[in-house]
């Protein structure tokens, strides 16, 4: 692993880390539950820490054809976790 | 008129009966009648260019790639039969005018004869060995539906089946054999193959392809051991008898073997086979008749044992055998459609074919009797009739024939076949129209109106016409035998005629009716000893063998289809495992470019991420909502995993189809309870924790293999990046894929996309119908729900996301051809933006909304992506070729339009459709009856409480 030599890279190197570190500590919190809401909640978590994730790769590759696959997360999903709310509070997501 | 017509004609004019039905029954008869009388007309109008000697060609190239084409010749051999399926279709139309009840649809008959019609003329007019096997089997399909005509009566039904299951298997081995034959020959036209006698008697493959023919020739002629198919066959209406088991269908067979005579004859094997079978299937039948009481099962086998007469001639190999079937051939048509019509009159009139409880009809039905009792005469071989004369020959030939051994052999069985065959025609005549007239009838018959009895008197007086004059007949007869002899014999010198002197053939025939005369004097203990006799009864073979290959396939399908997922899933794993390991253990494999590396941290989170939540599955699974939620982790670790290995279009859709998956999963899950409980043993999970292990262990090294690899081939990938703006004029080489180098794989896909939302809704129509209704309308919900079904907040968002998400849709549509996108990705998107709707606002509020139909916008998908490929026919190219150009408009800079992007429009609303209806389908299941359905946005809504009490 080499080892980033600028501010530019530093932050870049932080950022990842730290995103990637409250991803899979969500993850902890969505398998130890304890209710379906805390689970709902750490899922919607993750998908805002991966939509962090792919913005910080884009910045790291310098290219910009992932931004719309960050769009379209951030635009989307959104609606799954609606979708789940609705069904605890519910039962039917569509009625 | 043309060949083409010819043959095309009772196949559009089956169309006309089914509607003229409505304008009566004379009209339904009268409108098949002139189909088929134009059809003959057309058929003799090219009689006199063929009296000169020329042969008729017309060719369409349908297939030439298979060497399959539609060809069609017209020669004394098929304008001979032509003729017969016509003339004798047109009698029976007539007669079957008269003879269906008014109960019959006349319309349904009518249409099936002319689609029989059609596919015999076929048969008999095909140059093209391949178009012969197609008709032959729509000969099998068309007489099904004749046989089963009366669908209510079980024998009809097991007849029908029956006749398809013997002649289909046929036509099966058939096939095998005309690819054999079309092989050596070079070509698969008849008339080459016909010219390549030596050829095919040479090749190593003659004998299995005689084999198969003659399978299809014996199945479909009744012949020894497949003739107990026909006798069953006969719970058809008697029209249907007389037409398909007299002249046409059953000589079908006659007609291959005459057909390719030239061809196949002359060597031991088409000798020992074919004059074998027909010798015994002649003996067989005559005996079988005789001891029939159902007047129809004495015909059938009456048939029976004339076609192996026929099949015992042309078995013979000599010019003059040939010659004599053909006349037999013209003969039995006459006398045989005769006796069946006069049989159905019987049966009409007396309602009862039994001929135990029939007897001195003549008093009663003198016209009738006197038809039956010409045509049984003729059937008895009896002089002045056309019957005697082919006996006659037929006796002669079988004199010089020798077959297993001693001289004496074949002419002792054929004067012995012929005995019987005096028999039954006389006990057809004594027992049914002779004797003293009884009194206990089922019914009074007396004679039908002339309707009905005009026909089979039209065949007598051919019958005795052509047994008093036959040498008016005879160029004719000696034209047709020229044409099946090929240029391989010469036509014999004989004469047809009534008298040759007294000679052994005259004794024989002597012999054999004054023994049949004998045989039914004595017919009442020889009846008895017949009844008393332990026999093999095909049916009951038949069946057991059906139930037999039934139950064996019921035992393979269940052991693999037994209905459970697991099962199903395991096969596959371990199949997939198991071939994948061959081609591990056998196939080349290519060095590894690199060894695995530190990917980094973010990977690597990613990876323990995805191994995690896989584990807290198998964990957690008998949670169904928790397992879906874990599920989650794995859609959205996967889509940037996606986006990790540089693949941005895989991400948008993966991340989509996340949305819509979830979505789907929750509407069901609404039906199903929380747990799953454990079903299966201990036994069986450590077994299926092994096959999942195996399958993740393989799919695991596989991945590792491909991306640490060298590819051994060069890959594909080079062509589509240099070809992909080239040829399909767009940079994104994942879209030009999926729209132009791959079209034709994506119009079937959202074809297949279209039918499953469209069976979903079928399915959820039909439980929505069904005595599930109830229970779900009763439905009481087992939580307790919140009050707000339509939250204020849920239903103002998704308004302001919804021009959001349809813009985004738009732009990553547009922009698909060249930068990641694409009209999957963009229907997806739009059914989100949509789907969002639905449950913020609620069903009946968002469905009242919606203009179109989910299954319009399917197939308007459809045929938008088709109308882009078939475009492409009008630039001169092959169906889905894309063409590109470029467009200035003013106040605007230059842009690419390709016609790709008219295809991509078609997957979107495909997409868009498919998704909706399912989604929509699903959530229809959940309409409660205690549920009022709401036609406001919100349910909670300030304004609309004030506008209540101002208004108030």
């Amino acid at each position: 692993m080499i080892l980033p030599t600028g501010l530019f890279e530093w932050s870049l190197l932080i950022a990842i880390l730290s995103v990637s570190v409250s991803q899979v500590m969500a993850m902890v919190r969505l398998v130890i539950g304890p209710g379906n809401g805390d689970r709902i909640l750490a899922l919607d978590t993750m998908v805002i820490n991966a939509i962090g994730l792919i913005v910080l790769l884009g910045i790291a590759q310098g290219s910009e054809v992932y931004f719309e696959a960050a769009l379209i997360f951030a635009m989307l999903g959104f609606v799954s976790t609606v979708a789940y709310a609705r069904f605890i509070l519910r039962g039917d997501i569509i009625e | 008129m043309s060949l083409f017509v010819i043959v095309a004609l009772p196949f559009l004019g089956a169309l006309l009966p089914g509607l003229m039905y409505g304008a009566g029954r004379k009209a339904c008869a009268g409108v098949t009648l002139a189909v088929t009388l134009t059809a003959l007309v057309g058929l003799l109008s090219r009689l006199p260019e063929m009296w000169r000697g020329e042969t008729l060609y017309a060719r369409v190239e349908w297939l030439p790639a298979l060497g399959l084409n539609v060809e069609l010749w017209l020669d004394p051999l098929g304008f001979f039969f032509a003729l017969l399926i016509l003339g004798i279709g047109a009698l029976i139309i007539m007669y079957g005018r008269h003879y269906l009840s008014r109960d019959d649809h006349m319309g349904e008959f009518f249409t099936y004869l002319l689609l029989f019609q059609g596919a015999m003329v076929g048969i008999v007019l095909s140059d093209n060995i391949l178009l012969l096997l197609i008709f032959w089997e729509l000969t099998s399909l068309s007489s099904f539906l004749l046989i089963g005509y009366w669908k209510h009566l079980p024998e009809g039904r097991q007849g029908a089946r029956m006749a398809l299951t013997v002649t289909g298997m046929g036509g099966l081995a058939m096939i095998g054999g005309a690819l054999i034959l079309g092989d050596i020959a070079g070509s698969y036209r008849i008339s080459d193959i016909l010219q390549a006698r030596e050829a095919i008697q040479a090749s190593p493959l003659y004998t299995p392809a005689l084999i198969l023919i003659l399978l299809g020739c014996f199945t479909k002629s009744a012949q020894f051991p497949f003739h107990f198919w026909l006798p069953h066959a006969m719970a058809a209406p008697t029209p249907v008898s007389a037409y398909l088991h007299s002249a046409t269908m059953v000589k079908a067979g006659i007609f291959l073997m005459a057909r390719l005579w030239p061809a196949l004859s002359g060597t031991p094997e088409w000798f020992y086979l074919v004059t074998g079978a027909g010798l015994i299937t002649m003996v067989l039948g005559a005996v079988i008749a005789l001891f029939k009481h159902d007047l129809k099962a004495l015909l059938a086998f009456s048939t029976v044992s004339h076609l192996g007469l026929i099949t015992m001639l042309l078995g013979t190999g000599t010019a003059f055998g040939v010659l004599t079937a053909v006349f037999h051939i013209l003969n039995h048509a006459t006398f045989k459609a005769a006796l069946f019509m006069s049989a159905g009159i019987v049966d009409h009139e007396a309602h009862t074919r039994d001929i135990r409880r029939l007897g001195g009809l003549r008093h009663l039905m003198p016209v009738t009797a006197t038809i039956a009792i010409i045509a049984a005469l003729s059937m008895a071989g009896i002089p002045l009739m056309n019957g005697f004369i082919s006996k006659e020959m037929m006796l002669k030939e079988a004199l010089s024939t020798e077959l297993y051994g001693p001289y004496w052999l074949v002419p002792a069985l054929a004067t012995f076949g012929a005995l019987f065959s005096a028999a039954y025609s006389f006990r057809f005549i004594g027992h049914t129209f002779l004797g003293p007239k009884r009194d206990d009838y089922p019914a009074h018959p007396h004679d039908p109106n002339p309707g009905m009895w005009l026909p089979p008197a039209f065949l007598a007086a051919l019958v005795i016409g052509i047994g008093i004059l036959p040498f008016a007949v005879e160029p004719f007869v000696k034209f047709v035998t020229g044409a099946v002899l090929g240029n391989v014999a010469e036509v014999p010198t004989y004469h047809l005629a009534i008298w040759h002197g007294v000679n052994v053939p005259l004794m024989m025939s002597a012999v054999a009716v004054v023994g049949g005369l004998i045989l039914l004097a004595l017919h009442r203990p020889f009846q008895a000893g017949w009844d008393a006799a332990p026999r093999p009864e095909a049916k009951t073979i038949f069946e057991a063998v059906i139930a037999g290959a039934l139950s064996l396939a019921r035992v393979l399908t269940g052991a693999f289809h037994d209905g459970a997922f697991t099962r199903y899933a395991a096969i596959l794993a371990l199949t997939i495992v198991a071939a994948a390991g061959h081609a591990w253990m056998t196939g080349q494999t290519a060095q590894p470019m690199a060894m695995g590396e530190w990917p980094g941290f973010a990977p690597s989170a990613g990876w323990v991420m995805l191994v995690a939540a896989a584990g807290a599955l198998v964990m957690f699974h008998h949670n169904r909502l928790i397992a879906l939620i874990l599920m989650g982790i794995v859609g959205t670790m996967v889509s940037v995993g996606f986006a990790f290995f540089s693949a941005p279009d895989l991400a948008m859709t993966q991340i989509s189809v996340e949305v819509v998956t979830i979505i789907l999963m929750l509407l069901a899950l609404n039906f199903l309870p929380d747990f799953t409980p454990k079903e299966s043993t201990a036994m069986q999970r450590v077994f299926d924790g092994g096959v999942a292990v195996l399958g993740g262990l393989g799919a695991g090294l596989l991945a590792y293999h491909l991306l640490t690899g060298s590819a051994i081939a060069p890959p594909i990938s080079g062509y589509h990046l240099e070809n992909s703006y080239l040829g399909g004029g767009g940079t994104n080489v994942v879209n030009v894929i999926l729209v132009d180098f791959r079209g034709f794989d994506t119009f079937g896909e959202i074809i297949v996309l279209g039918i499953a939302a469209l069976v979903i809704y079928a399915l959820t129509e039909t439980l929505l119908f069904g005595p599930v209704r109830a229970r779900l309308l009763n439905r009481t919900p087992d939580k307790p729900l919140s009050g707000d079904r339509h939250p204020l907040m849920m239903v103002v968002m998704t308004r302001v996301i919804m021009p959001l998400a349809l813009m985004v849709g738009i732009y990553i549509f547009l922009r698909g051809h060249n930068e990641p996108g694409g009209g999957f990705i963009a229907g997806l998107v739009v059914a989100v933006a949509v789907v969002m709707q639905y449950m913020a606002s609620g069903f009946a509020w968002a469905s009242a909304r919606q203009r179109y139909p989910y299954h319009g916008i399917i197939g308007s998908g459809v045929l938008v992506a088709g109308l882009t490929g078939i475009g492409a026919w009008f630039t001169g190219t092959e169906f889905l070729t894309s063409s590109f150009g470029y467009v200035k408009l003013p106040g605007l800079e230059a842009f690419e339009v390709a016609s790709a992007l008219f295809f991509d429009v078609g997957v979107f609303l495909a997409v868009v459709g498919a998704v909706m209806l399912s989604l929509e389908s699903f959530s229809r299941l959940a309409r409660r009856a205690d549920m009022p359905d709401s036609e406001y946005p919100m349910d909670i809504d300030p304004s609309r409480d004030t506008r209540t009490e101002g208004g108030a």
